[in-house]
């Protein structure tokens, strides 16, 4: 089975984020008003296959908590969806 | 005497690897690079992880080249006492390979910062500040945007009892202050050493500063300390 996962890492939230906190300092000076606790992440979009879906999950879970994000820092969550294959 | 023997890993991407070869050289060392796909570190009586970009920062500062095929070697050279020194990227390098704990953040400030900055020496217990005097001041200079250490609470009371905490930011006489802080690390922390004191991860660039026709000399130390070490393992 084929399946597109979007991964989203973000700042975990006890951590400081400046670069979000500069952006939430920058909209209202453009006329941007009401945004609040804006944070940055980022977003690691992959085509993967695997038997099923169960293992698909397993695979990207080990994935983000080894290597693509650093849980000292980051949390993550993910969709995905089948494009191959039977659901 | 043999002359000790530093091997200075290059990643791609790696850019301070010259100048840690010059100043060892210049110190007295043999040094030669070594590419981060060879797994051989047999001769070596220190190892060093240089400044740079490595994978171009990609994913995390440090994140792809923990998983090059040189650090596995790394990591069995340090479990067997091996003097293991990582400068700035080599410290982001370090931390996500989890030879040090902890992890260098975004700086506070949103600024790149490439200042001479001072640190305090607060051990000489360890191989890389053995030459060095307790509460001695460096001025050495600092090239990074992610330079602000950071770690949970349980580890940072286990770093200051263990005093692995080996350099703090501070202001020229020595005084740890928030002002002191270029990035805003935890505790001010610039450098620390490993749970078996073998490895440093330190921000600042000591090989920047170890000719006095550029930049001065107190990086000089460091280098002197390791190299000490290392002639007396040689030894025996």
């Amino acid at each position: 089975m084929k399946f597109e996962v979007a991964i989203d890492v973000m700042p975990r939230r006890e951590i400081s984020d400046p670069q979000g906190q500069t952006i939430e300092r920058a909209l209202p000076t453009l006329g941007f008003e009401g945004f609040e606790s804006v944070r940055v992440g980022k977003r690691i979009a992959v085509v993967m296959e695997a038997e099923t879906e169960a293992q698909a999950r397993e695979v990207i879970e080990q994935a983000c908590q080894r290597f693509l994000t650093n849980p000292q820092i980051e949390h993550f969550s993910y969709s995905l969806t089948v494009t191959q294959g039977t659901a | 005497m043999t002359k000790p023997q530093v091997g200075v890993v290059v990643f791609p991407g790696s850019n301070c690897e010259q100048d840690v070869v010059h100043a060892f050289r210049y110190l007295g060392a043999e040094a030669r690079y070594i590419w981060h796909h060879e797994t051989d570190v047999a001769g070596f009586d220190v190892l060093v992880l240089p400044g740079g970009f490595a994978y171009g920062d990609y994913l995390r500062t440090g994140a792809i080249a923990a998983f090059s095929p040189i650090m596995d070697s790394v990591r069995a050279f340090a479990e067997e006492g091996g003097p293991v020194i990582g400068i700035c990227n080599g410290f982001q390098i370090l931390c996500e390979a989890g030879l040090l704990p902890g992890v260098l953040r975004r700086n506070t400030g949103l600024k790149f910062r490439c200042i001479p900055i001072q640190v305090r020496i607060e051990t000489t217990a360890s191989p890389f500040t053995s030459s060095a005097v307790e509460g001695q001041v460096l001025e050495i200079p600092i090239n990074h945007f992610e330079g602000n250490y950071f770690c949970d609470e349980e580890t940072l009371t286990v770093l200051e009892r263990d005093r692995r905490i080996v350099f703090r930011y501070c202001s020229p006489d020595g005084e740890v202050t928030a002002r002191a802080n270029p990035n805003g690390a935890l505790a001010n922390i610039a450098g620390i050493i490993s749970e078996a004191g073998n490895v440093l991860g330190m921000m600042p660039h000591p090989e920047r500063a170890i000719d006095p026709e550029v930049g001065g000399t107190d990086g000089e130390v460091i280098f002197r300390s390791v190299m000490a070490a290392s002639s007396l393992v040689t030894q025996g």
